[in-house]
């Protein structure tokens, strides 16, 4: 004990013993930001920088007067701990200004865009006009069904398996995992499956919707099954024994009770699954092609898409490159809304048709 | 209730159970089936292109030499988009977890959720007609004062159309994906810790630095390897803000750029012919195998460090 004791400073330094540390006040932070921005604003004005630049200058000047300050008063690991918060808000906002300007490009540049015509012609025969996205819109619709109609009965089915049938044997466990690296499949590598698919089935070099419906669903199929399995699993014990109590068969308690229960969860999962890949381009510029007509036709000929004809028409416009690439933004935005409504429609189904519970 | 109604009730029991279940189990084996069935048809397709010559491997006399520089600038645009990816992404991450109130971090997964959303292709829009021209003056600048570093050698680009531009899309694009799984992390560790930590006179960023992040340290590496498929996958975004050649080089901002597989098979599969698209799905095979490689390996380690927080 005596070494420790020895090693204790001979004066006790007052300040040092206070339960008191300095703070900075609480509007510490806000001062300096202001200061910050101001300054920078300041400058940017004399220099004629832009807006990304002095958002920048003033962040990093934020970044370091609040510590410093902080440092001054409070001591070293205040200072640090005032840093990184600085930091984490700054990750924050970072992160937040590719999505504000996507959506404030696509909004601004696409929304002159939308109109009757723009609904409702095809690009067939037209040159040196702007057309409509019609035939697009057509194939975006037959493609995701195809995918939705393949995907979901398979997964869905999946989950079951895994659920209620696997348990803890070997295949679930293998199911389990590969549809886990299957979510990280890339979407081209799907489109290229299909591509090759076809190819040995039809005749090499076939493009056509099914295709695209193939490919998608392999995108698709592994995210609803991991969101079904949740929910089957978030379905209680206490209603399956209740229904074999009853009499009932497993399988039907399965469709008549563990299903409609977690019925909401499902539909949420699928609309979700569907809303992932709606936007794909990749797989459909291969294996569906692109076409300027329209195409009701699933099992055969080339099939137009949005995402497709909003590549097509920006990278290759052709001789009035104004014309197509506005249409191109015109079509991100359908898009963007699109999805933006698909995931609203999820978290809705999911509140509305979610079970009723007794408290 | 008739005898013969209760004996096709039991007939029905009998064939429906044993029915059902292996259509469930016929469910699951499809998917394994078509997992498999990539790996195989592509080696079937792709096999052709491996004996195949200069004319057809674009003046390469060999496939690996065909298929090398694309590897490689898959691997580089990936990287960079994962360097920058991954300290952004704790950093939303922690602001959702640690330090926002309840309702604005509620709000910040809402638009996360939001920026996981928007398809790719759009994000190639941006990236292409937004982003690339709004990056050259910094380009320029630092092609005028950091030459000397290697990176930013070279002529550079006066359309924003690099590396260093499909990389930062592919940064927003990989985003939501790590910062989902790190916040999960995050919100995973023992609340008891962190109040002991706090107690002891620990700031927020020490209760962070010796509490938060060793307890998630295996799920952020996961999540980096996630976000990293997903990177070297990415086709839509790097194909249209890409202006490739073909080269292997580190010059970041210069006008000539490594091209990456998947933009190079979207960019040229609807010109190619005969023997071409063999060589393009033997390129696609590479692809697929480095990415099942990649998030085998992270779903390998979510599954052994938090059995539950896998997603």
């Amino acid at each position: 004990m005596t070494p420790v004791l020895s090693e204790r400073p001979p004066a006790v330094d007052a300040a040092a013993l206070s339960l008191h540390t300095a703070r900075l006040p609480r509007w510490a932070p806000v001062l300096v930001a202001g200061l910050a921005i101001t300054a920078a604003a300041l400058v940017a004005v004399l220099l004629g920088w832009g807006p990304m630049a002095t958002g920048l200058v003033s962040v990093l000047l934020t970044l370091v007067l609040l510590p410093g300050w902080s440092r001054a008063v409070e001591g070293s690991r205040a200072a640090t701990d005032r840093l990184v918060t600085g930091l984490v808000w700054a990750a924050l906002g970072i992160a937040l200004v590719p999505l504000i300007s996507v959506l404030w490009k696509v909004v601004a540049l696409g929304a002159p865009q939308l109109d009757g015509r723009f609904l409702t012609w095809s690009m067939r025969n037209i040159v040196g006009e702007p057309g409509g996205v019609y035939h697009a819109l057509v194939g975006t619709l037959l493609i995701t069904l195809t995918a939705t109609v393949i995907s979901v009965p398979v997964g869905l089915l999946t989950s079951i398996y895994l659920v209620e049938y696997g348990g803890t044997s070997r295949l679930a466990a293998a199911v389990r995992f590969l549809v886990d690296v299957m979510t990280g499949i890339p979407s081209i590598v799907a489109g290229l499956f299909a591509y090759a698919l076809f190819s040995l089935l039809v005749a090499p070099g076939t493009q056509l919707a099914l295709g695209g419906g193939v490919a998608l669903s392999l995108l698709m199929a592994p995210i609803v099954v991991r969101s079904a399995e949740e929910m089957l699993k978030l379905v209680p014990d206490d209603l399956r024994e209740a229904a074999y109590a009853l009499g009932v068969p497993r399988w039907r308690t399965i469709l008549g009770v563990v299903l409609p229960t977690a019925l909401g969860g499902i539909i949420t999962g699928v609309t979700l699954a569907v809303a992932r890949v709606v936007g794909e381009t990749a797989p459909l510029l291969i294996i569906c092609g692109s076409t300027d007509s329209v195409n009701f036709n699933v099992f055969g000929g080339q099939m137009a898409s949005l995402p497709v004809f909003i590549y097509s028409s920006y990278t290759q416009p052709g001789t009035q490159p104004e014309i197509l690439q506005g249409m191109a933004w015109g079509a991100a935005l359908l898009l963007v809304l699109a999805v933006i409504a698909l995931n609203l429609l999820a978290r809705l189904a999911g509140r509305l048709l979610a079970p009723r519970r007794r408290h | 209730m008739s005898i013969a109604a209760t004996q096709t009730g039991s007939f029905r029991r009998r064939l429906g159970d044993p029915v059902f279940a292996n259509l469930t189990r016929a469910a699951g084996l499809l998917i394994l089936a078509a997992l498999a069935g990539v790996a195989v048809f592509l080696t079937v397709q792709g096999v052709p292109a491996l004996g195949a010559g200069r004319d057809v491997l674009g003046g390469h006399a060999t496939f690996v030499g065909y298929v090398w520089p694309l590897v490689f600038g898959t691997l580089v645009a990936a990287m960079i988009a994962l360097v920058v990816a991954v300290p952004l992404a704790i950093g939303v991450a922690l602001s959702v977890s640690h330090f926002a109130p309840r309702r604005i971090a509620v709000l910040i997964g809402y638009l996360v959720d939001l920026l996981a959303a928007v398809p790719s292709v759009v994000y190639g829009l941006w990236g292409i007609g937004f982003l690339g021209p709004r990056l050259v003056p910094a380009y320029e600048w630092l092609g005028a004062h950091a030459s000397w570093l290697p990176l930013f050698a070279g002529p550079v680009s006066t359309t924003g159309r690099t590396i260093l531009t499909a990389a930062l899309v592919l940064v927003v694009m990989v985003l939501p994906i790590i910062t989902a799984i790190a916040r999960e992390v995050f919100a995973q560790t023992p609340r008891l810790t962190e109040e002991a930590a706090l107690a002891l006179g620990a700031t927020r960023w020490e209760m962070i630095r010796m509490v938060v992040l060793p307890h998630g340290r295996s799920g952020l590496v996961s999540a980096a390897m996630l976000g990293l498929g997903r990177a070297l996958g990415e086709t839509m975004a790097v194909a249209m803000v890409l202006s490739a050649s073909g080269v292997v080089t580190f010059h970041l901002v210069s006008s000539t750029n490594p091209s990456t597989i998947a933009a190079n098979i979207a960019l040229t599969f609807a010109d190619a012919t005969g023997l071409q698209v063999n060589a393009l799905i033997a390129t696609g095979l590479v692809l697929f195998v480095i990415t099942f490689v990649v998030n085998f390996a992270a779903r390998t380690l979510v599954a052994r460090s938090a059995p539950g927080a896998a997603r």
